[in-house]
């Protein structure tokens, strides 16, 4: 028996020497490093998100209140000749409102008192008549809308002439800022303190039914069949990559292909939901396949077995067992496909919804813009009143997409518990 | 799982029932009961403005539909045939050219109305008591431009130092921010007028049509060039004041403060309206729309519409306030007579 060689043997580490110490405190550091790096990541894009909206609550949440003026009228004095009893939108034309309102101002507010008032304050006159036609015998008080400059005045600071003219108002209280529920009824308008996101807002919804209708089927449809029954041949290969590639095509081509097929090709309606639900669909239809797939993918083997061992036939196997169980997945898939179209602009500019439509489509064969193109067409106006309506459009528009995820989610976790 | 299978049938047929109502609808175009408009985005405010009045003034008619896609975007879509598919109305910032008639005549479109409803543009003006400029856009475009040609930050401080022939009188421009529809004008008849002085600009531009705009429209930040607001009066006031300083605003400001500014000379020409008309005044552009004769029995409310238009381009009238520049008013008879009678246009008179 020899020796054992004094270079084989293995001290035991020593977890206390200087060197080991050194060795544990960089690793805990490296840790600590990483751990910080991840946080401030995190903190970077919480910071950016709360900037956002931070900066659009605090600008937009004064573009849903208006500043209106108390105006006094007495239709009695007023230079209009109006029947009460055959009062329609039509005999008011002829009733010149525009002046009795401008005179009434003037008479109200002294003079240069009509533009104090949005150049549309007769319309609210109008409508104040054709609601209770009695009024035009009698001196009433009517809530119309101010000018841009005084509703700036009221909420930012404004220049000097606006301001003291707003001061005057307030000094006689009949001024008074409150909720605009008009920007929630209204359409377009040349006139920032008449502009509302109705319009917009219903086209969104249109477009988005359009989308969803054709892009979910066909979506769903083609991942079921790539991964279910499509056998494995070079064919398939390039459908896959087909798709894939599809999905990462930037928007403005789709709008190219939807105005050389769907417009100049098949003579579709112009500037139609309809048309945007189709090319918009185009564009969502990849993301619904690729998720579909991966969310069909992931459903065991075993449940197909066990389904085909007692007896079920493969279409069976396909909507009795997969499909549910990957429901949830198609539908993560499908919030991420819808919530990038709804916030899609480039597209439609392309097929003519950038337009100026001041009345709410009926259909989706009617002209009709969405809420990106509406906040684009805003953002793009002169007036400095439009600023804080661009806003308001924003915050509106990001209440829409959040109801939509919601209602996704919820969906989503209700199949989840099902099964 | 029934449902399920029942929802993707019911969701299977609701869109099988749209594809026929897309065909429908393809169908359909042999009647349209709104106005569509296309074209320049410099008469879309305006365009706007008179379908919001005509909806005012006819309740129960549907608002027209203006859409803003530039006059040659605009040119192609209104030129591509008659029929409901197609618009009613081209809005154009320049008038029509032969080329694009042709296209118009070669697809059916053979009756066209021409009617011109405003004047866009921009006028320099300085104080009676001015030192007598006379300038060019490509002087402008020098003494403006945040870096002229591309070459660096603009270290012009005087008049002489753009051009050996103006007196030595420091550099100091009043005008509008870049908000607003007058810069845009700015930017587009001068400052890349100007710019395309340099061939190699011009040659820019063919290549990236981003930097050409950047090197040709950004003004110079160091003072030499003020921002006054949206209040053109206040540019008067501070002309009145500052003898040597140069305004920049709406051309129909000009004419309305003639007792106290004087015009500044474009390329030799003072802006007076036959030069604004046939064009020669660089710093101003006919607006005019462009109407198919064959659409206005077909859409209701289409000769109405042009009433309207006709009844606000008069000075002091809405579109005037909007901040067009109203014709002279030789031109407004003509173009209401046009209305009245929709003459069509002779394609002969377009260059």
């Amino acid at each position: 028996m020899t020796a054992t060689p004094s270079s084989s043997v293995r001290n035991p580490t020593d977890w206390k020497g200087a060197a080991m110490q050194k060795r544990i405190a960089g690793r805990y550091a490296a840790e600590r490093r990483f751990k910080l790096l991840g946080m401030a990541a995190v903190l970077l894009s919480a910071g950016f998100l709360a900037f956002l909206l931070i900066s659009m609550i605090g600008n937009g949440a004064r573009g849903f209140t208006r500043t209106e003026i108390t105006l006094p009228i007495d239709f009695r004095t007023a230079p209009m000749v109006v029947d009460p009893a055959t009062v329609t939108a039509q005999s008011l034309v002829s009733a010149n409102l525009q002046d009795v309102t401008a005179q009434a101002a003037v008479t109200a507010l002294g003079p240069n008192g009509d533009t104090l008032l949005s150049p549309n304050a007769w319309l609210t006159v109008r409508d104040a008549i054709l609601d209770n036609p009695q009024i035009v015998t009698e001196r009433v008080v009517i809530s119309v809308p101010a000018s841009t400059s005084i509703d700036l005045a009221a909420k930012t600071d404004a220049s000097a002439a606006d301001e003291a003219s707003y001061a005057r108002l307030q000094q006689s209280g009949m001024v008074s800022t409150g909720f605009n529920s008009a920007f929630l009824s209204a359409s377009d308008a040349t006139d920032p303190t008449q502009v509302g996101i109705w319009g917009a807002f219903k086209g969104s919804l249109l477009t988005m039914i359009v989308t969803l209708l054709l892009s979910f089927p066909v979506g769903v449809a083609t991942a079921l069949y790539l991964e279910e029954y499509a056998p494995k041949t070079w064919w398939t290969d390039i459908i896959e990559v087909s798709i894939n590639n599809l999905a990462a095509v930037p928007s403005i081509i789709f709008g190219l292909l939807g105005l050389a097929i769907f417009l100049n090709l098949l003579a579709f309606p112009r500037s139609a939901a309809l048309v945007g639900g189709m090319t918009l669909a185009l564009m969502t239809m990849p993301v619904i396949v690729i998720a579909g797939r991966n969310a069909i993918k992931a459903v065991p083997p075993s449940i197909r077995d066990a389904a085909l061992g007692i007896g079920a036939s493969p279409v069976q196997v396909v909507f009795h067992h997969v499909l549910p169980l990957a429901l949830p997945g198609i539908l993560t898939g499908t919030i991420i496909g819808m919530a990038r179209a709804l916030g899609e602009t480039a597209p439609l500019l392309m097929i003519g919804m950038r337009a100026f439509i001041a009345t709410p489509p009926g259909g989706i064969t009617d002209p009709a813009t969405v809420l990106p193109v509406q906040i684009f067409l805003w953002s793009d106006e002169v007036s400095k009143g439009f600023v804080e309506k661009t806003s308001a459009a924003i915050i509106v528009l990001l209440a829409f997409l959040l109801a939509m995820n919601g209602l996704a989610i919820y969906l989503r976790n209700k199949f989840e518990k099902r099964w | 799982m029934k449902h399920i299978v029942r929802l993707a049938a019911s969701a299977l047929a609701l869109s099988v029932t749209l594809s026929g109502c897309q065909d429908k609808a393809g169908g359909e175009s042999a009647g349209r009961d709104q106005i569509r408009a296309v074209g320049s985005s410099t008469v879309y405010p305006f365009a706007t403005a008179v379908a919001e009045q005509f909806v005012n003034a006819n309740p129960g008619m549907k608002s027209p539909i203006i859409e803003s896609t530039g006059t040659g975007g605009g040119m192609k879509l209104f030129c591509a045939g008659v029929g409901a598919q197609f618009p009613d109305i081209e809005n154009a910032s320049r008038r029509m050219k032969k080329s694009e008639f042709d296209m118009c005549v070669k697809n059916g479109v053979k009756d066209i109305i021409e009617i011109q409803v405003g004047v866009d543009g921009l006028a320099f003006a300085e104080s009676k008591q001015g030192p007598g400029l006379k300038l060019t856009p490509e002087i402008v475009y020098k003494a403006l431009a945040a870096t002229p040609f591309g070459k660096g930050p603009n270290t012009a401080q005087t008049w002489q130092d753009v051009d050996a022939s103006l007196p030595a009188i420091a550099i100091s421009v009043f005008g509008p921010p870049s908000t607003s529809g007058t810069r845009d004008s700015l930017a587009e008849l001068i400052l890349e007028t100007g710019c395309q002085s340099d061939p190699a600009m011009k040659a820019l531009k063919e290549q990236d049509e981003d930097r050409f705009k950047a090197v040709c429209t950004r003004v110079r930040e160091d003072g030499k060039y003020v921002d006054s607001g949206e209040n053109d009066n206040l540019i008067v006031q501070k002309l009145g004041a500052n003898p040597n300083a140069i305004g920049v605003f709406g051309y129909s400001f000009l004419e309305e403060n003639l007792d106290t500014l004087n015009d500044i000379p474009l390329n030799g020409v003072p802006a007076t309206y036959e030069n604004v008309a046939d064009g020669t005044y660089p710093g101003a552009r006919p607006l005019y729309l462009y109407v198919k004769k064959a659409h206005i029995a077909a859409v209701p409310g289409l000769k109405t519409y042009l009433e309207t238009f006709a009844a606000s381009w008069n000075p002091g009238g809405m579109l005037a306030k909007r901040g067009m520049v109203a014709a002279t008013e030789p031109v407004r008879l003509k173009n209401a007579e046009v209305v009245k009678t929709l003459a069509a246009l002779n394609g002969a008179e377009l260059k």
